[in-house]
């Protein structure tokens, strides 16, 4: 499923964050988003994930402006990662997993046989079976990051925002999470849009990078066009070197 | 369940995983209990009736077996006419306040809300005292004007701390929260001025707001019921929204839940179902807030099994504590609400006490 932004601005309470968003994300395709400090990255995942209504333009999933759907039909075309903070503690990870199905239950809010073997599937993916039965409170961070993974999975989505999956994770967990969220686009063709903060995960694990800075998009492409020195600097307004990953051949980027 | 990796009754994974969950184990203790005290309740009194010869009474009533009657006339009377209908009375207001108690925990996801938290006792206690002060009819159309007028009282109150709340299309928890405090605090104030200005109905007011069961007969629990059981289904029906929103009110909309609808109608059924049972029974404290985490502690945070359980629960925790009520300084009868503030404080500390050894909100 393709997710399009067509000249969208979003922002708070008269106040616009970034403006005239224009780039479209196609199935099997992971866009990586990238800036500093409050340019807006939340606020675009927001805005694709119809939580934020645009001030102007549009964004359409699958065709559809996602303005018009009710939360429930969007909720069962964009699934949303948000970071691991705001958990319930208590719940356990199988329910977290289930609370993925929401918007495909009946009224009277029944989870039916398939509803479980869809979750169950989804946790099987993502490697959290292991502890269904375990409350998420207890897990670790890279471990709630992947329950969380596993119900925006159980939503069946065809478009799937990330917002900083890899934060308050270390080395190890960073790159399991990533690799998983690759491995997760390409068998279930899912349209990614994360946002990073390390620019050399960026680098290795997406396919076309944006930069934002001031509000709006600075260039948008591949990450060997996009991430360097020139660009990064005008972004984040320090002098930022860019040379090989000696192992993987991505673009290293060095502060 | 001091090993909180397990869950609450302990069911393996494949149970969970394959077939229907077993949640017939808490419910059958609740109901059990419920029906015990039941039992219990209406014995005790003035004159004992063994709760045999209740059971006994009851099956030959309801026609469900031929027994000889072996009781004295007067037991009939007592107990078809009297305590029976207040038995049931203070079963259903337990009832209301531990359901619309979880109902108001969940929804704000706070371990300090109660049934009365967005004004539903405030609202209804300024309507009774003014059906009290002003000396209204005693009844108007049928209808007992103190209950009717707590209970417009109560929904009034709710509407409004419910607009004032809103914040454009949408109506954040902590804006309600702030909205009923304040409101409640408003109409406390004219509520005391009222007793204090009229001081012959003050002992009565007193008496009420702290929930005195003073109506009898079955023209209050009939009145009381239908609210009861359309806003109990309700709740039930809403439990798995309300284990949706305990992510926050984002990731409900992300999820697929429309949150603001939701928002009213929960606030709808729970305030119903708390202004009815407040409407008869008067302000009865700490049940509603109690009821909810041993309901919680015993069964695990899933809305879905709270909801019942805590609205089984508030029927057994009322029935003992009114048990207690009528029997500590008998033949006086202390107002319950004394009662559930007295026992339940020191419970609800040791609750907390307890609760620090294992991760349970």
């Amino acid at each position: 499923m393709e997710i399009r932004f067509d000249g969208a601005s979003f922002g708070y309470e008269g106040r616009i964050i970034v403006r005239d968003l224009t780039f479209a994300v196609k199935g099997g395709e992971i866009l990586g988003v990238v800036g500093p400090n409050g340019v807006g990255k939340s606020t675009m995942i927001r805005g694709a994930s119809g939580v934020l209504a645009p001030y102007s333009g549009r964004v359409f999933v699958g065709g559809q402006d996602l303005e018009t759907l009710p939360p429930r039909k969007r909720a069962q075309i964009v699934a949303v990662v948000p970071q691991a903070v705001q958990l319930p503690e208590t719940f356990l990870a199988l329910d977290v997993v289930l609370m993925g199905r929401t918007a495909h239950l009946g009224w009277l809010g029944q989870e039916s046989e398939s509803d479980r073997r869809i979750a169950q599937a989804a946790m099987r993916q993502t490697g959290t079976l292991a502890f269904a039965e375990r409350q998420v409170g207890e897990l670790s961070g890279g471990e709630q990051q992947r329950v969380l993974i596993a119900r925006a999975l159980a939503q069946e989505p065809g478009v799937l925002l990330l917002d900083e999956p890899t934060a308050h994770l270390d080395l190890k967990h960073q790159d399991e999470v990533l690799r998983l969220v690759r491995a997760l686009v390409e068998e279930n063709d899912l349209a990614v849009i994360l946002t990073l903060h390390d620019l050399n995960l960026v680098a290795r694990f997406t396919d076309r990078v944006a930069l934002l800075s001031d509000g709006m998009i600075r260039k948008i492409g591949s990450a060997r066009e996009v991430l360097v020195p020139r660009e990064l600097a005008a972004a984040y307004g320090i002098a930022i070197y860019v040379t090989d990953h000696p192992i993987h051949g991505t673009p290293l980027i060095l502060s | 369940m001091s090993d909180t990796s397990k869950p609450a009754e302990g069911i393996s994974l494949t149970q969970r995983m394959g077939g229907k969950r077993k949640v017939v184990a808490p419910w059958m203790w609740a109901s059990m209990a419920l029906l015990c005290s039941l039992l219990l309740s209406v014995a005790i009194g003035p004159v004992r009736i063994p709760p045999l010869t209740v059971v006994r009474m009851l099956a030959d009533q309801l026609g469900l077996a031929k027994i000889e009657t072996d009781w004295p006339a007067t037991f009939a009377t007592i107990l078809f006419e009297i305590r029976l209908p207040q038995t049931i009375l203070i079963a259903l207001t337990g009832m209301a306040l531990g359901g619309s108690g979880a109902a108001y925990q969940g929804l704000f996801r706070n371990p300090l809300a109660d049934p009365y938290i967005i004004g539903v006792a405030s609202g209804a206690g300024l309507g009774a005292v003014m059906a009290m002060t002003f000396h209204w009819p005693v009844t108007l159309l049928g209808m007992s004007v103190i209950p009717a007028a707590a209970f417009v009282g109560a929904v009034l109150t709710v509407t409004l701390v419910y607009q004032l709340a809103r914040v454009g299309r949408t109506t954040p928890i902590t804006t309600l929260v702030l909205a009923g405090v304040a409101v409640s605090a408003f109409t406390s104030a004219l509520t005391s001025l009222l007793m204090l200005l009229s001081t012959e109905q003050l002992h009565r007011a007193v008496a009420w707001l702290l929930g005195g069961f003073s109506l009898g007969g079955w023209g209050p629990v009939l009145a009381a019921l239908p609210y009861l059981l359309i806003g109990l289904v309700a709740l039930v029906i809403l439990s798995r929204p309300l284990n949706v929103l305990q992510f926050g009110d984002e990731q409900a909309v992300q999820l697929g839940l429309d949150v603001e609808r939701y928002k009213i109608v929960i606030v709808a059924a729970a305030s119903l179902v708390a202004a009815a049972a407040v409407s008869f029974s008067g302000i009865i404290g700490f049940v509603g807030l109690i009821v909810p985490h041993m309901a919680r502690l015993l069964w695990g945070p899933d809305y879905r099994r709270l909801i019942p359980l805590s609205t089984l629960t508030g029927g057994v925790v009322l029935l003992a504590a009114d048990a207690v009520a009528r029997t500590i300084l008998a033949p006086r009868e202390l107002p319950v609400g004394i009662i559930t503030a007295i026992v339940g404080a020191p419970f609800f500390l040791y609750l907390l006490r307890r609760a620090k050894q294992q991760r349970y909100w």
